[in-house]
């Protein structure tokens, strides 16, 4: 198809209207979800079209795009999402997280620090964080809008009655600015405290549900918890096998039926830099050797 | 006892002049009454007598048609009911009020342990220490006679009468001043509604509670209560002592009420 069939970015300029006003919304009440259009999207729902209509509306022809899926930049859905800007928007695309200026993400926040003037983009399939425990969405409006959190704490409670500690790893509740619970998406909960006072833009947007939230930089994140029971960050215990990081969030790779496995950073940006950067892993300079692991 | 008089002279809850029509159907009239601290209520009457709107009436979940509730907050001013916002009336229903239902299915939520049931006012009200809201849970768990190795286990899991003590421990954990009781023992068998009776006259009067109760069941009435409303066709029609009414009903209605009980 000739690419001049499309408006810039796919979207046509009223929608991109439309959506704006929901981002300016958005970022005014932090943490609010503020109702929007949502348009059809060449892609099925649970595919990121709510990230891509919020990427579409803010991306200018200067922009360079990063798209991330489960902190990978090479997966079927980060490589459409990209192939589908460049071609609609003729912007540049990158894997470099230190590049890009926007960044669309399923799942994960970077692991090297976001700047000011960078804006993330997270895919979100529930933006309702009491979802699951009020189904009656003019209750969970009036809970929003009455600050009335305590039913967030039922969800942690069981947790800790369940499984004695809070078990929920992802899609974690945050507070933002002291006054929104908000749901971060299915990022792990590792990624929470990286919202927190984050230089960079945060822009949420679900597709299916019609939904817009931000976190606008610099704005205070709290992950709910209980005084006897913390908030913890939690990480597998082991270093990437192939660029040897400690630090970074881990993805289990089961290697054969026997019940080995290696563990390698889940943002492959990050570990590719850091290959590249002369750092290794146990995995690193054989990796098609198969090894016991112990 | 005279510093508890003292303290009891002012009226908790005010009704004046209560009506509800729905279009031409009007299902309360002219009901006016006081409700002071630490007294029990029951509104007695058939189906269709207009409790069930009343009691909705007062604890602020439909607004009347015509007239006033009125409501001695817990810093001493009566206030009407109608005046307070939404978030106010909501805190009000989650602290110092507490509103048992016939169904535990409406008041509990059920797919959420028993401890988390109990909990969650206190949640609501900012406890943030998950130990001490387990504590709190399985104290009242063991006041309501619900054995505590059950904290755990969903209301799903439970009897009829074991949920319904669960939804009562819910309502209770915040010491409310004023608890609202439709049929709380209907649908249940006869043994579980006398224990189930027993355990709220005890607590009743343990904390000093104030209670509307609505039954048709003139024993649930006698036993709980220390003043009785009856009521037909939406209107009060007889007010009085409970030993009194039901002793001596003066209304040829409350005479066929009571009169309509088997001999024991």
């Amino acid at each position: 198809m000739n690419a001049t069939a499309y408006n810039f970015a796919y979207l046509d300029e009223q929608t991109k209207r439309m959506i704006r006003r929901a981002i300016l919304k958005a970022i005014a009440i932090p943490g609010y979800q503020v109702p929007f259009a949502s348009r059809e999207m060449p892609m099925p729902y649970g595919w990121g079209t709510g990230g891509v209509q919020v990427t579409a509306a803010i991306l200018g022809p200067d922009d360079v795009l990063k798209v991330i899926d489960q902190g990978s930049d090479d997966t079927t859905n980060a490589i459409s999402i990209r192939k589908f800007f460049a071609k609609t928007a003729g912007v540049a695309t990158t894997t470099s997280t230190e590049q890009a200026s926007v960044i669309q993400t399923r799942h994960r926040i970077p692991e090297a620090p976001l700047r000011a003037g960078q804006v993330l983009v997270y895919q979100v399939p529930i933006p309702e964080p009491l979802r699951f425990l009020e189904p009656r969405e003019t209750e969970t409006r009036r809970m929003h809008a009455l600050g009335e959190y305590g039913l967030m704490h039922v969800k942690l409670y069981e947790d800790i009655a369940r499984f004695g500690h809070i078990a929920t790893s992802y899609a974690y509740p945050v507070k933002v600015n002291a006054r929104y619970v908000m749901d971060p998406s299915p990022t792990p909960k590792f990624d929470n405290p990286k919202m927190d006072d984050c230089p960079a833009l945060q822009l949420f947007g679900a597709g299916r549900e019609k939904r817009i939230y931000a976190i606008p930089p610099h704005t205070k994140v709290v992950s709910l918890d209980f005084e006897d029971h913390p908030f913890s960050r939690y990480r597998f215990d082991a270093p990437c096998a192939l660029c040897g990081a400690d630090d970074s969030y881990l993805d289990e790779i089961v290697t054969d039926d026997r019940g080995s496995r290696m563990f390698v950073c889940s943002d492959t940006d990050y570990c590719e830099g850091r290959q590249a950067a002369g750092h290794r892993g146990t995995e690193s300079a054989a990796p098609h050797k198969e090894r016991v692991h112990g | 006892m005279a510093e508890r008089l003292t303290g009891n002279d002012e009226p908790l809850l005010v009704a004046e002049g209560l009506a509800k029509n729905y279009g031409r159907l009007t299902a309360c009239r002219d009901i006016s009454f006081a409700l002071y601290p630490g007294e029990v209520l029951a509104v007695v009457g058939e189906s269709g007598s207009g409790k069930s709107t009343l009691l909705q009436l007062l604890s602020a979940q439909l607004s009347p048609s015509s007239g006033r509730v009125s409501y001695r907050m817990r810093d001493g001013v009566l206030r009407d009911l109608a005046s307070l916002g939404e978030a106010e009336r909501r805190f009000l229903f989650r602290t110092d009020w507490g509103f048992v239902h016939q169904d535990p299915a409406q008041g509990l939520r059920m797919a959420v342990s028993a401890g988390a049931n109990v909990g969650e006012r206190l949640m609501a009200v900012g406890w943030n220490h998950y130990g001490r809201i387990r504590e709190a849970a399985s104290n009242w768990l063991e006041r309501v006679e619900i054995e505590v190795s059950r904290i755990d286990d969903a209301p799903r899991t439970y009897s009829g009468g074991m949920r319904q003590r669960l939804q009562i421990a819910r309502n209770l954990v915040t010491e409310p001043r004023l608890v609202f009781m439709d049929e709380p023992t209907g649908g249940l068998d006869v043994s579980v509604q006398a224990r189930l009776l027993d355990l709220l006259r005890n607590l009743v009067s343990e904390l000093g509670l104030a209670a509307v109760i609505v039954t048709h069941d003139l024993a649930v009435a006698r036993l709980l209560s220390h003043r009785v409303m009856v009521m037909k066709g939406g209107q009060v029609i007889e007010t009085g002592l409970t030993d009194q009414v039901l002793d001596d009903p003066r209304e040829p209605y409350t005479q066929l009420l009571v009169s309509s009980i088997l001999p024991p």
